[in-house]
């Protein structure tokens, strides 16, 4: 068979993704840069197409509870957003986490704090892979790198929320968000008959049946000992996910002497400050983690013995560095090179970051 | 004198109540003469009577009523503060043939949740809404709530609420009533046995009425906090009458889409 494939924008991938990998319902709010997802998805009658529900909430707040409701009848249910309004996601993403449901949400991240800007950023890292709500909980954190990654994310990111009955984050941004790349589809998927979800979800609030105890889904536990087992219990998943989930590309690192690290958009124009540094015959590779949570420690301790330093290149005042310094342990140098407020940074700016950060010149 | 056996009392015919099987063994929490544990009652009762207990999925708030999972032998869902109308939407929209209904305080609903309820109304889900309403913040320990009277003390309005100050008590059953997409909105009381039949009735219209898609059956009631309000329960439910009940005034107030003019 043929491929199918469609020019598109990153937002219009995720939504295509929804859609065709058998999503059951999608809540969600306008937000810029991500408001093409549920405009999209009402323009495509989901409903005709799949069964998808396709609801515009009154806020994110009220969304993410949807998907939360959606979840706990084991549905497969996402929401997007953008920067302000996974703020306003957190507390539903807490109880979700909490009551291990699976869910994905999609975060195309703009410049922040506050109202911020409506351009792109990736100041939400620490918001993303360092809990966001209250408690003890992590989500599995994905990085699109291009508009076929917003795409392939989705029905991997219900691959795993599913399998680790935990929600998942794809953390894009407002370039990936808005961009234009060819895409490959994937097949129509059908939905899944509530008969095939009460087999796969024997949890789910799907109506007690005779033969079983009734479902509750909560995340409440007043017994101090008993709610420590279970944060020990989320411990124990993290730690799984972290040895089995580990995603990431190297480009250019086997001869490399020096490391940029970067995702998303950030990384696509780090592969062009890879060129334009190796004309000028500085050895520099690319490490791009994938999933931002679970971290690629390991990998990049593995490039530790053949480099002089590493450099994290990120739309942020300087995130994601915290957790290369954690993994690299002092071992080596790692510094930050970024621009914020929605400022894109230039390939040669990065070269220069490098130069005069690492190599000293 | 003839011995008095407890077995010759004891007898099917004898029997006037009977623990509906929709409620489980586990001892409710409440403190004495809460009518919590008469509204939980009358919703298992619903449930069985109608045989839809397999068919049913309640969501429950967060306030006193938030361990209701505990006592309904049913699939439940635990929201958080105000958000159960959020939970009943997505639940209702992805099952469209199960009944599905929130049970939330007035802290929940008319405060932090006003939202929620309030859109979760205007777009006419198909869903029931159980709203128990004691003016008053019971788990947090009586604080003061969006429905406590003025003058009404409160942990928070310890020298009575004043309304020029603090606002006054919000009527969200007749304030949602204005809305097209409730279908059934109606306030009744659990304080003496004739009110809880009457209670019982409504709830058992909430529930049928998810048959005919014609959007929120919503039933407010008017209850009481014996805790909150620093009173013994047959007090309580005396002043629920004298003081309560001239402001939030019983019965219904919108039958079959159509607003009852009083």
């Amino acid at each position: 068979m043929d491929k199918e494939l469609r020019l598109m924008k990153g937002n219009e991938a995720i939504a295509e993704a929804a859609i065709r990998c058998g999503t059951d319902a999608y809540f969600g709010y306008p937000i810029t840069p991500q408001s093409e997802v549920i405009e999209y998805l009402m323009s495509e009658k989901p409903h005709e197409r799949t069964g998808m529900v396709v609801l515009q909430a009154e806020s994110e707040v009220a969304a993410i509870n949807m998907v939360y409701g959606a979840a706990g009848a084991g549905r497969r249910a996402m929401t997007s957003s953008s920067s302000p309004g996974i703020s306003l996601k957190q507390e539903g993403i807490s109880y979700i986490a909490g009551a291990e449901l699976p869910a994905l949400i999609v975060n195309v991240v703009r410049g922040g704090p506050g109202l911020g800007t409506i351009q792109p950023g990736q100041g939400d890292y620490f918001q993303s892979v360092k809990g966001g709500g209250h408690g003890d909980y992590k989500l599995i954190v994905l990085a699109p790198a291009s508009v076929q990654e917003m795409y392939d994310f989705v029905k991997l990111g219900f691959e795993l929320a599913f399998k680790y009955r935990n929600p998942i984050l794809i953390q894009s941004d407002g370039i990936i968000g808005q961009m234009m790349e060819k895409v490959e589809l994937g097949p129509q998927e059908s939905l899944r008959t509530p008969e095939e979800i009460e087999k796969e979800c024997p949890w789910a609030t799907t109506g007690k049946k005779q033969n079983r105890e009734r479902n509750i889904i909560t995340s409440l536990e007043l017994d101090a000992y008993k709610m420590e087992e279970f944060n020990l219990k989320l411990i124990e998943k993290y730690k799984k996910v972290q040895e089995n989930e580990v995603r990431f590309e190297k480009i250019k690192c086997d001869d490399a002497e020096y490391i940029l690290v970067a995702y998303g958009s950030s990384a696509r124009i780090a592969q062009k400050a890879i060129k334009l540094a190796r004309a000028k015959g500085i050895k520099v590779g690319l490490f791009r983690p994938i999933t931002l949570f679970p971290f690629p420690i390991k990998q990049i301790r593995e490039l530790i013995p053949q480099v002089k330093g590493f450099l994290s290149v990120e739309m942020s005042a300087g995130q994601m560095v915290e957790d290369i310094r954690l993994a690299v342990n002092g071992e080596r140098p790692v510094e930050h090179f970024g621009r914020m407020g929605g400022v894109i940074p230039a390939a040669e700016e990065i070269v220069t970051a490098l130069e005069q950060k690492l190599i000293g010149g | 004198m003839a011995e008095i056996k407890l077995e010759d009392i004891i007898k099917e015919e004898n029997l006037v109540y009977k623990k509906s099987k929709v409620m489980t063994d586990n001892t409710l929490h409440y403190c004495p003469g809460c009518g919590h544990g008469t509204a939980h009652r009358l919703i298992a009762e619903v449930i069985e009577e109608m045989g839809i207990q397999g068919e049913t999925i309640g969501v429950t708030p967060v306030g006193c009523s938030v361990l209701m999972y505990n006592y309904m032998d049913i699939d439940m869902q635990e929201a958080a503060h105000g958000r159960a109308p959020a939970l009943a939407t997505a639940l209702k929209r992805t099952m469209p043939n199960k009944y599905v209904f929130t049970y939330q305080g007035d802290g929940d609903l008319a405060a932090i949740g006003t939202a929620e309820t309030i859109h979760a109304c205007n777009r006419g889900e198909n869903i029931a809404i159980f709203f128990i309403n004691n003016g008053i913040y019971g788990m947090t320990g009586g604080q003061m709530a969006p429905t406590t009277l003025p003058g009404m003390k409160s942990s928070t309005s310890p020298y009575g609420r004043v309304a020029d100050m603090m606002g006054g008590p919000i009527k969200m059953t007749e304030l949602i009533a204005q809305l097209a997409g409730t279908h059934y909105v109606t306030r009744q009381a659990v304080h003496s046995p004739r009110h809880v039949r009457k209670a019982k009735k409504a709830v058992r219209q909430a529930f049928e009425n998810q048959k005919l898609n014609k959007g929120v059956s919503f039933v407010e009631i008017v209850s009481n906090c014996n805790s909150g309000w620093k009173l013994p329960p047959v007090e309580a439910n005396k002043w629920l009458v004298e003081n309560m009940l001239p402001f939030y005034e019983l019965g219904d107030i919108k039958l079959n889409g159509e607003l009852v003019n009083k």
